[in-house]
């Protein structure tokens, strides 16, 4: 033995087990925090919507509930959107949305009509006093909500213009301005966003223009400032953003149809007993709820709607 | 066990547990069931992808070390995957187990979803000690091959369930490929000097 250490110099047994103890905790603690921030960027949801007092106060009075079906909650309704010109995570739609200008606006109407006309929006707002409309809606993916919308029928403004003799649908599309919707710079669909109606389905007391949620301005990841509400349809052919609505004779073209052509219709009823090729279309999950529902053919609405599509085979006219 | 392993077992159960403590908290967005479903079904392949980096990992950088771990990683990924699969019985069909062969029988994505996850099963299985002696070293490195078409199902399932945007799953597609491509291109390699006789 060369050199006597001084017992005073040893490390004390359980002052070497403590450090290697608070070594090992220490790399236990960093690493899981990595792990966890890493989860956090790459998979964790973004937070909830603030919610506007007044909205808060209306929900608590159960102003917006349907009789039996409570409205889905403001804070989901503004942040699980499929609103693609956006992103096409539902829930990074309202973040990506959230600066965008909504004014000034316009809504230029014509084809087949006897007086074309293009509509600010305080024109379109004080065509008709502005109704609460609460509809379910059922999203072609498997989920639904139940809205309180604020906005006018359809019909209003079509008569406002005229429609000629032969006009037999109506063509809406939503506004193309990649700097603004920054997701049209990708090529996800074919933009712009092009949906249409029978002129029947259009002027039914049901379809209306909403510019209104909770009995707030519709927010931009809900299709501000003005949007279709057909709510016997699924979601996506209830247009956004709308900027222009044209009077035609044929059918005309829709975006998602002419995305996948065998899994979406032109027509896209609800229709619990037609499946979407890769999904059946039998129940729904009510956002908020944890079961799920069964879908209700023309999402509830048949009494209204059905003779409108009477005679028709609705597997063959999906 | 020893700490290192420790730390890798604990790391690879943070997402998990993260997941569950959002969901407690109400935390998980709009649609938390549909959020767990979808979560879980993305950490199943991403534990499979390092899974299978570790192989190239290893040749690459010679750090062998890397193996010890290898099992625990793959484990976890069997792991997300019942627990993905769980998620789609649960919430999906309310353990309605005649509405899941349905959906087997006519929907080919969660067709291939099972079958990704069926592989991995005699895998686990076959994951201990006692296992690979029993099987001996290389039959159990020739069933162990499976998690390659496991992962490929994997991949294929989250493509064909996507709606149109189809990035993430060709991110991961991308990713798998290289780590296949990588294998191929290194079993090209050795071929021809060892007339066949491939050391694995």
């Amino acid at each position: 033995m060369a050199e006597k250490i001084k017992s005073s110099e040893i490390t004390d047994k359980r002052l070497y087990y403590g450090r290697r103890l608070f070594m090992r905790g220490a790399a236990l603690a960093a690493s899981t925090a990595a792990t966890g921030l890493l989860y956090k960027r790459l998979l964790a949801p973004s937070p909830k919507q603030e919610l506007p007092a007044a909205v808060r106060e209306g929900a608590a009075r159960g102003r917006w509930d349907l009789p039996g079906e409570r409205a889905t909650p403001y804070e989901d309704i503004t942040s699980y959107n499929n609103f693609y010109e956006f992103s096409t995570d539902k829930e990074g739609v309202a973040g990506a949305a959230k600066n965008f200008v909504t004014r000034p606006w316009a809504v230029e109407v014509g084809g087949l009509v006897a007086r074309p006309r293009t509509f600010d929006l305080d024109e379109l707002l004080s065509l008709a006093p502005q109704e609460d409309r609460i509809y379910r809606l059922r999203c072609v993916e498997g989920w639904s909500m139940v809205i309180p919308w604020q906005g006018f029928p359809l019909a209003r403004l079509l008569r406002e213009v005229e429609p000629l003799g032969n006009a037999a649908h109506v063509a809406f599309q939503t506004l193309h301005d990649p700097r603004r919707m920054p997701n049209q710079r990708t090529r996800v669909l074919d933009w712009p966003y092009v949906e249409g109606l029978r002129l029947d389905e259009a002027l039914h007391p049901l379809t209306i223009l909403a510019t209104g949620l909770y009995g707030e301005a519709l927010p931009p990841q809900d299709g501000a400032p003005v949007r279709l509400v057909v709510p016997w349809k699924y979601g996506f052919k209830s247009i956004k953003s709308v900027v222009k609505i044209t009077l035609v004779e044929r059918q005309p073209p829709a975006t998602w149809n002419l995305a996948a052509a065998d899994e979406y219709g032109f027509y896209s009823n609800v229709n619990p007993d037609v499946p979407h090729p890769r999904w059946s279309q039998r129940t729904e999950r009510r956002i908020g709820e944890w079961g799920r529902r069964p879908t209700l053919l023309f999402n509830g609405y048949a009494e209204e709607v059905a003779q409108m599509y009477a005679g028709m085979d609705l597997k063959y006219y999906f | 066990m020893s700490f290192s392993k420790t730390l890798v077992l604990v790391n690879c159960l943070v997402p998990g547990a993260l997941l569950a403590w959002d969901w407690w908290r109400g935390q998980l967005g709009a649609d938390p069931l549909n959020f767990i479903t979808r979560s879980t079904g993305t950490l199943t392949l991403v534990f499979l992808l390092i899974t299978l980096a570790v192989t190239p990992a290893r040749k690459l950088t010679g750090a062998n070390w890397l193996v010890k771990y290898r099992r625990t990683v793959g484990l976890y990924a069997f792991f997300y995957g019942a627990a993905h699969l769980l998620a789609y019985v649960w919430f999906d069909k309310a353990f309605d187990l005649r509405a899941v062969a349905s959906d087997v029988a006519q929907r080919r994505f969660i067709l291939v979803g099972v079958l990704a996850f069926t592989l991995m099963v005699p895998l686990a299985v076959t994951s201990t000690n006692k296992m690979i002696k029993r099987l001996g070293g290389k039959r159990w490195a020739r069933l162990h091959r499976l998690v390659y078409a496991s992962a490929v199902a994997g991949v294929l399932h989250f493509y064909l369930l996507v709606k149109a945007d189809t990035t993430k799953p060709l991110l991961f597609a991308a990713a798998l490929a290289l780590l296949l491509g990588y294998r191929f291109i290194a079993s090209q390699r050795q071929a021809p000097t060892s007339l066949g006789i491939i050391e694995r």
